[in-house]
């Protein structure tokens, strides 16, 4: 018998991405943000989280997906990290769902790029596919280098 | 004494934790007699106060766990084999000790009381247990080993001394006064503060949310309870901001002992004295002012005070002083560290510079003595003349200067050769919360720090248009005379380059003027929209390192607001920031060689650079207004007379006769000289390799400037005359 383990998800354009519950704070909708001028592209702004600035990252960019389309409102996803809060600003949240850890596959060798380093595995879900993002990876870059976009 | 007793009142609050954890470990070692850790433990409580004792002169205090630790000392090595004796009389100790420390809080001295019955039997303890480890060991006669008696003894023992102290004050019979000072403080965990801080700091930002709501709605009612709240907040906000204060003679008692090994080490004689111990300081700043003290003070002794022969010598007592003195001065914490050694000649400073090629003989000759003073906290500085183990190792003095610039301060150096030295360093009270400028850009607010404000310039209308010259899309502003390099905010946030005014539109400049390092400059901005306190909030690690911001806040309506990196800004405008690109407060000698210069034309395509720092103003005047003197032209200018130079005809070239013309006025050593040039290009800031090709009289050198070859004018000679002997670079 393997691990259960739940898994948040959410949606990025066609992509659905989950991130295991113990690694989420706490999912806000919209939020108001400041932008920082300079920084690589993936940083979209800081937003006050009840006296705490946190960083809103792009994960798009991040993943290198291309950008959103539409222009309704991102929710903010607050991950738990090493160091302190990062925000995923994401298209829309869906179901937390439990998953056997023994189902979980490597990713194809044929994902390539920089989402390849950033997701710990795929399930593959009867409708779609299920991306696990490596969170403290996702929050790992430094963003007064131009290359962390 | 009221030093002193800071120091004290410490040493009692460790000793009594440590005692009381000394109990716990007494009994936990019956059930474990062999742990290491509890041993050393113990052994470390008792050196630890005999060591303090020596420091304060508790003679007895000091022999009674002097016993004490060599008891340890003896169980620890294995030559003593625990047993119920050794815990009875231990614990007798402690409290002998305790009583000790009771006596020291109540009096300032120790207790008058025989303890000499106490240190006999642990040294027959000892005794005994290096001749048969084996047997357990027997009470023998006056010696204290069941448990029952010590306890008893100790009672008896209190008796005599409890009498000392009035009985009407309502003291425990144990002695000790029920609140004594060290009874009145607790230890709290920093995080605890840090997270009071922040609380309070939302406190703040909610409470002037309110205030917002009350500048629309003046209902009498809510007006007076937002005022009390307004009140009560900022009473809260300052009582936080105590709690985290520490006097700065936490850290500054870890200095007579340094001065003590280090003068031995140095073969010199140094004592130091202190005022202004009492004053207090964030713990965050006390902890990032530590190094650059102790390095002062290391500083001193090596290289400030003298040989005790010297000293002798010169009339001065054997002994050197060095003096610490603290006050708080304008929400600044002033600290001087004065010697009473030889203090530094310039001249000395000026040689070393030149020999370690700091800067170049021209440099050299302008500086003067403050100037000079100045270098001594370039990198790669150092006046030893030999390599000690104290310091002279060339890592010195900048260290202190950035670690000390790193948290807003700034330090300074004044000497007198023969009399001594004073560093005097200005930090600020607390990094926490700092008053601000708000100013936006791009329709984003951000927040300077007060500290690095000097004035705010508005200009309206003709005067935005007339007053900021533009050099080739790089603006400059004539502030009282001198010119003040202009940075755009919204070209260093990554907007659009700043453009001249158009014409027709009303333009407005607002200009912040900054002090970073020794250099100014003017940050134009959309708005300047008020000073407020600000919390400040550090940044996530992964934008640490972009320069131009220190920190975040949360403003008044709970939107998060950058805060400028006042130095990160001035560098990532290409400014050096060591060099002094005004000229008032002119030290042109730079860390790093980058420096800024002023490309000009000759006509004919051909072009000149002379270096910024130099250009005090530019001018554009009539050309009926020269007159020419027997030898050269002037023109008659601010109530002098300023002799001009014409570039293009000084280098053999021709110029066709203007109406105006464009005269750039330089300045060395107090006098001016106004160059007339074709065009101003131009200004450029690089890092410029200066080669000597055999250059004509007035030319510094040759250097590669924007990728082409431009000779750089030697402006010291053109203004010192044409005869003056040119010097290569």
């Amino acid at each position: 018998m393997g691990c259960i383990r739940q898994f948040c998800t959410f949606s990025l354009g066609e992509l659905s991405f989950g991130v295991d519950v113990r690694s989420i704070q706490e999912v806000i909708l919209h939020h108001e943000m400041t932008r920082v001028p300079t920084a690589a592209p993936v940083v979209r702004g800081l937003i006050n989280l009840r006296g705490q600035i946190v960083m809103a990252i792009d994960p798009r960019r991040r993943l290198g997906l291309p950008p959103r389309r539409s222009e309704a409102e991102s929710i903010n996803v607050i991950l738990r990290t090493e160091d302190q809060p990062v925000s995923l600003l994401v298209d829309a949240v869906g179901d937390i769902l439990d998953l056997g850890e023994e189902q979980m596959e490597p990713p194809p060798e044929t994902v390539r790029g920089e989402i390849r380093g950033l997701i710990l595995g795929i399930y593959k879900l009867p409708d779609r596919l299920l991306l696990i993002l490596d969170t403290e990876r996702m929050a790992d870059f430094d963003a007064a280098t131009e290359s962390a976009a | 004494m009221g030093e002193m007793d800071l120091a004290i009142q410490e040493f009692l609050i460790e000793s009594r934790e440590n005692l009381d954890q000394l109990d716990r470990d007494l009994i936990a070692i019956e059930k474990d007699p062999g742990s290491r850790e509890t041993l050393d433990r113990m052994f470390r409580t008792f050196h630890t106060i005999k060591g303090t004792c020596g420091f304060f002169d508790f003679p007895r205090l000091e022999t009674v766990t002097h016993a004490g630790e060599g008891l340890l000392c003896d169980l620890r090595e294995g030559r003593l084999a625990w047993s119920l004796a050794i815990t009875g009389i231990l614990l007798e100790l402690v409290d002998v000790v305790r009583r000790h420390l009771a006596g020291i809080e109540r009096t300032g001295t120790e207790l008058e009381e025989d303890d000499s019955f106490l240190v006999e039997a642990l040294g027959r303890l000892r005794d005994r247990g290096h001749d048969t480890s084996g047997p357990p060991i027997v009470p023998g006669p006056g010696s204290i080993a069941a448990p029952a008696r010590p306890v008893a003894r100790a009672a008896a023992a209190a008796t005599p001394f409890s009498g000392l102290a009035p009985a009407s004050r309502g003291e425990p019979a144990d002695g000790s006064p029920a609140a004594s000072p060290s009874e009145g403080t607790i230890r709290v965990d920093v995080g605890l503060l840090d997270k009071l801080m922040n609380l309070v700091g939302e406190l703040v930002l909610a409470r002037n949310q309110i205030f917002r709501f009350t500048v629309d709605d003046h209902t009498s009612s809510i007006e007076g309870a937002v005022q009390r709240l307004s009140l009560i907040t900022s009473e809260l906000q300052e009582g936080v901001m105590r709690t985290r204060m520490q006097p700065i003679g936490n850290l500054w008692n870890r200095f007579p002992r340094l001065v003590r090994d280090l003068s031995l080490q140095c073969g010199k004689r140094a004592k130091i004295e202190m005022v202004g111990k009492a004053t207090g300081l964030d713990k965050t700043v006390l902890e990032a002012i530590k190094d650059p003290l102790t390095h002062l003070i290391r500083n001193a002794i090596d290289h400030g005070i003298e040989f005790p022969e010297e000293r002798l010598a010169v009339g001065k007592p054997a002994e050197g002083t060095i003096h610490l003195r603290a006050y708080h001065e304008g929400g600044l914490v002033n600290i001087e560290i004065h010697d009473d050694g030889a203090g530094v000649a310039p001249s000395r400073i000026k040689q070393k510079a030149l020999e370690r090629n700091l800067i170049s003989p021209e440099q050299a000759a302008r500086l003067d003595d403050r100037d000079l003073l100045r270098l001594i906290f370039q990198p790669g500085f150092s006046t030893a003349e030999t390599v000690t183990s104290v310091s002279g190792r060339g890592v010195g003095l900048d260290v202190v200067k950035t670690n000390v610039e790193r948290i807003g301060g700034t330090v300074d150096l004044q000497s007198e050769p023969g009399q001594g030295s004073t560093f005097k360093v200005k930090i600020p009270l607390t990094l926490a919360i700092i008053p601000a400028m708000i100013v936006t850009s791009g329709g984003d607010r951000y927040a300077i720090p007060q500290v690095s404000l000097l004035e705010l310039v508005r200009l309206e209308g003709e005067d935005a248009c007339r007053r900021i010259e533009w050099i080739q899309g790089v603006p400059l502003y004539r502030l009282r005379g001198e010119l003040l390099p202009l940075v755009d905010l919204n070209r260093i946030l990554g907007g659009a380059p700043p453009q001249p005014p158009a014409p027709g539109v009303d333009p407005v400049a607002n200009i912040v003027v900054l002090q970073a390092d020794n250099r100014r400059f003017g940050l134009i901005v959309t708005e300047v929209i008020d000073t407020e306190e600000i919390v400040v909030k550090p940044l996530a690690w992964q934008l640490k390192k972009i320069p131009i911001y220190s920190g975040a806040t949360i403003m008044g309506d709970g939107r998060v607001a950058l805060i400028l990196d006042v130095l990160g800004i001035a560098r990532t405008a290409g400014m050096n920031a060591q060099g002094g690109e005004c000229a008032c407060a002119r030290s042109d000698v730079a860390a790093d060689a980058t420096r800024s210069f002023l490309l000009i034309g000759l006509g004919d395509g051909r072009r000149l650079a002379l270096p910024l720092e130099v250009v005090s103003r530019l001018e554009e005047i009539d050309a009926g207004t020269v007159e020419t003197t027997v030898n050269r032209e002037v023109v008659q200018y601010r109530g002098g007379i300023l002799p001009l130079v014409n570039l293009a005809t000084r280098f053999g070239g021709a110029t066709a006769p203007r109406d105006r013309l464009q005269v750039v006025v330089a300045s060395d050593n107090g006098r001016d000289v106004g160059f007339v040039v074709e065009s101003i290009l131009d200004i450029v800031s690089a890092t410029p390799e200066v080669r000597d090709l055999g250059n004509s009289p007035g030319i510094l050198g040759t250097a590669v400037l924007q990728r082409q070859v431009i000779d750089l004018l030697d402006v010291p000679s053109l203004i010192h005359g044409p005869a003056a002997t040119m010097k290569g670079a």
